[in-house]
C-alpha cells in the first residue's frame, strides 16, 4: 500500500435547507485515501453514508470543506470518479453494449478510434462476464447482471475512483457472493480506488482494506476506523473459520450494535470531536496489532 | 395471430392454447349474450320510426350502405365516361374548344364520410402532437416554462371543444378567405377543433414523463458530463417516450369522439353528418343506418388506438405497455 494520499476529505460538513432551517447531516468527517485502497462506509440507515459519497461523485456540494482528489478539489461530477449506483441506472432502453457506449464515446471522444472503443467496451464487459448479454436489454437481464453492466459501465469510464453505493444491496446472497468475488479479482487486476457503501458487515470485512464506521445521524460522522490486514487474495470459504476475519466482524458489529444503537433508540450522545484520527502513522505498526491499535473508540 | 403465435411458441403449449381457447371462448360467448340481449330488448322499443332495430336489421343496412356506395361510384363513373365522350366530340369538331372537366357532385356516401372523418381526426390529431410535445417537452424541463404554461393549460384544458366549434367557425370564416382553397372551410373547422381538444392530454403528459425521469440517470449523465443536449436526447427524452404515447393515445381517442359531434354539431361533413342527416331524414330504416354508423365508429375508434398502441410498441423501449 502506498502511503501518497490519494483522495482527500477535509472537515466535511453539508447542511440541507429544511422548513425549520438547516439540517446538518454530516459534521466534520476527515478521511484519507490511498491510491488503490478499498474503503467500505457502514452505518445505520440515515448516517449520511451516501451523502458521503456524492460529495466525492460531485453530485452533492459540501457546505463545509470538500473533497481533494489527487490535490485538486471536486466541484462536480465527473467521469473520474465514476458511481455505480445501487439500483444499477443503466437506461433501460439501450442494450448493455450501449449503455457501456454512451460512457466511453464521452469519455474518450477524440482518444480512441471507433474500433478501439469498441474493443475497450467488449474488454470491460468481459472483465464482468457479461460478454454473452452484449445485446440484451436491461429488462431481460437478472439484478445480478444489471449490476455487473452498471459495473462495466463505470469502470469503461477508466475512473481513479469508482464510488458504490450500496451495490450489491439489492441481491440474492448467491447473487451478492458472486458480485464480491468478481470485484475483488477486478480491483486486483486494475487497483481502482473504491470507496463503496455497505450494509452488510461480512462484505465489509472480506473486500476492504479499511472500513470506516459512521455514527448515527443528525451530525453524522466517522466513528471508528478498522484497518482489515487479511493477506489477498481472499477466499470467503476460508475466512469463514478464520479468527481474525471473526474478530474484524464482530469489532463492527459491537460499533453498529453497542456503540451506535439504531436511529430512535439511543438519546443522542454529543459526538465530541468525534473524527477519524490520522491513521497513516500507525500505518506500520497496526500491522502487527490491528485489532488493538486502530480501534479508536471515540464515544458511548 | 401475435398472441396466437406468442402462445404456440411457448414451450408446453397444451396449457397455453387452453388458456387461448378460453379466453376467445369467453369473448365469443359474451358477445354472442350480447346481441341475443339486444335482439330481444330491441324488440320491445316502439319510436315514432318504428320498433328499435336489432342486429339482423342493422346488418340488413350495413349490405345496403355497402350497395348504395358501389351505385354512387357506378353513376359517377358514367358521369364521367359521359363527359369523356363529350368532350372528345367538341374537340373533333373544333380543336381549340375549350374542354371543362366537370367533377361529379352526388352525394357523399357512407363510405365518403368515414374517409373525410379519418382525414379530419387525422389531421387535427398531428397538427395537435406537432404543437403539444415540443411544449410539453419545455414545460417539463424548465420550471419557469411550467409555471407560465400552466394556469393556461388548466384553464383550457376542462372546456368542451364543442365549445369552441361557434369560434373556430367564425376565425376560420374571417382568415381563411381564398379563391381556390386548398381544404375545405368545413374541413379545417372541424380538424381545428380536434386539434384543441388533442393538445391538453398530450401537452400534460410529455410534461410528466419528462419531469419525472428518474434521478439517477440524471445522475448518470452529470457523472459523464454529457452536454445538455446528448442529456436531453440520450436520457430525457427516450425515458418519457411511454408517457408521452400514453398522452398521444388519449388525446386521439378523445379526438375521435369530438370529431363525430362536432360533425353533428356543424353540419361538416363526415360520420357525425351522415347520423344527424339520417335523423333528420326519419325514414323506417334511419335508425338502423345510424346503429351501424355507431358500430362503424366504435371499431373506427378502436381501430386508431390499436393503431397507436402498435406505434408505441415500435418506438418505446417499455414493451410492458399496457394493452387496455
Amino acid at each position: 500500500m502506498t502511503t501518497q494520499t490519494h483522495l482527500e476529505l477535509t472537515s466535511v460538513s453539508i447542511d440541507f435547507p429544511t422548513d425549520h432551517g438547516p439540517f446538518r447531516a454530516l459534521d466534520n468527517v476527515n478521511l484519507k485515501i490511498n491510491q488503490g485502497e478499498f474503503i467500505s462506509l457502514i452505518g445505520h440507515s440515515g448516517c449520511g453514508k451516501s451523502t458521503v459519497l456524492n460529495i466525492v461523485a460531485g453530485l452533492h456540494r459540501a457546505t463545509e470543506g470538500g473533497a481533494i482528489l489527487n490535490g485538486k478539489e471536486v466541484t462536480e461530477p465527473g467521469p473520474e470518479r465514476a458511481v455505480v449506483f445501487q439500483n444499477h441506472s443503466l437506461l433501460p432502453w439501450l442494450s448493455a453494449y450501449e449503455n457501456i457506449e454512451l460512457g466511453v464515446k464521452q469519455v474518450f471522444r477524440g482518444k480512441k478510434s471507433k474500433t478501439e472503443m469498441r474493443e475497450w467496451i467488449e474488454h470491460n464487459l468481459d472483465l464482468v462476464h457479461m460478454t454473452h448479454a452484449r445485446d440484451k436489454r436491461p429488462d431481460e437481464l437478472s439484478g445480478g447482471m444489471k449490476q455487473r453492466v452498471g459495473i462495466a459501465r463505470a469502470l469503461a469510464m477508466q475512473p481513479e475512483v469508482l464510488l458504490m453505493d450500496e451495490p450489491f444491496g439489492a441481491l440474492d446472497a448467491l447473487t451478492r457472493a458472486h458480485l464480491q468475488d468478481s470485484l475483488m479479482e477486478i480491483h486486483a487486476a486494475l487497483g481502482n480506488t473504491v470507496i463503496m457503501i455497505t450494509h452488510d458487515v461480512d462484505e465489509a470485512v472480506l473486500l476492504s482494506d479499511r472500513i470506516v464506521m459512521m455514527t448515527n445521524g443528525p451530525a453524522a460522522t466517522i466513528g471508528e476506523v478498522l484497518h482489515i490486514e487479511l493477506e489477498r487474495p481472499r477466499e470467503r470459504l476460508v475466512l469463514a473459520d478464520d479468527l481474525q476475519y471473526n474478530h474484524y466482524r464482530s469489532e463492527v458489529l459491537k460499533f453498529l450494535y453497542e456503540r451506535q444503537k439504531r436511529p430512535g433508540e439511543s438519546n443522542e450522545s454529543p459526538e465530541t470531536n468525534s473524527t477519524c484520527a490520522d491513521n497513516s502513522a500507525t500505518e506500520e505498526q497496526s500491522e502487527k496489532a490491528p485489532e488493538i491499535t486502530e480501534l479508536r473508540v471515540v464515544s458511548g | 395471430m401475435n398472441r396466437l403465435l406468442d402462445f404456440l411458441s411457448r414451450e408446453n403449449s397444451s396449457g397455453a392454447a387452453r388458456k387461448l381457447v378460453k379466453s376467445v371462448g369467453v369473448s365469443v360467448a359474451a358477445f354472442s349474450i350480447f346481441l341475443m340481449l339486444w335482439s330481444a330488448l330491441a324488440a320491445q322499443v316502439q319510436t315514432s320510426l318504428g320498433v328499435l332495430p336489432g342486429p339482423a336489421k342493422v346488418w340488413e343496412q350495413a349490405i345496403v350502405l355497402v350497395d348504395e356506395h358501389k351505385v354512387e361510384r357506378g353513376k359517377e363513373a358514367a358521369f364521367m365516361a359521359r363527359q369523356e365522350v363529350r368532350n372528345a366530340e367538341k374537340l373533333a369538331k373544333n380543336p381549340d374548344a375549350e374542354v371543362k372537366i366537370r367533377p361529379y357532385t352526388g352525394k357523399a356516401t357512407f363510405f365518403d364520410q368515414i374517409l373525410t372523418s379519418l382525414l379530419t381526426v387525422a389531421t387535427g390529431f398531428l397538427i395537435a402532437s406537432l404543437v403539444a410535445i415540443p411544449i410539453g417537452i419545455a414545460t417539463g424541463m424548465s420550471q419557469t416554462l411550467y409555471a407560465a404554461f400552466n394556469p393556461i393549460i388548466q384553464l383550457f384544458k376542462p372546456v368542451s371543444p364543442l365549445a369552441w366549434l361557434p369560434i373556430v367557425t367564425m376565425v376560420v370564416s374571417a382568415v381563411y378567405v381564398s379563391k381556390d382553397p386548398l381544404f375545405a372551410k368545413s374541413f379545417l373547422t372541424s380538424a381545428i377543433t380536434v386539434t384543441l381538444c388533442c393538445l391538453w392530454p398530450t401537452i400534460i403528459n410529455t410534461a410528466v414523463g419528462v419531469s419525472s425521469v428518474d434521478k439517477d440517470l440524471l445522475n448518470v449523465g452529470r457523472v459523464l458530463r454529457l452536454p445538455w443536449l446528448t442529456r436531453t436526447i440520450k436520457i430525457v427524452l427516450p425515458s418519457s417516450i411511454p408517457m408521452m404515447f400514453t398522452g398521444l393515445r388519449l388525446s386521439l381517442g378523445i379526438g375521435w369522439m369530438v370529431l363525430i359531434a362536432a360533425e353533428m354539431l356543424a353540419q361538416n361533413p363526415g360520420l357525425g353528418k351522415f347520423v344527424w342527416d339520417e335523423f333528420q331524414n326519419g325514414s323506417s330504416n334511419s335508425l338502423a343506418r345510424i346503429m351501424v354508423a355507431v358500430l362503424v365508429i366504435g371499431l373506427l375508434g378502436f381501430a386508431l388506438d390499436r393503431g397507436m398502441l402498435m406505434l408505441q410498441r415500435k418506438f418505446s423501449w417499455d414493451k410492458s405497455a399496457a394493452l387496455r
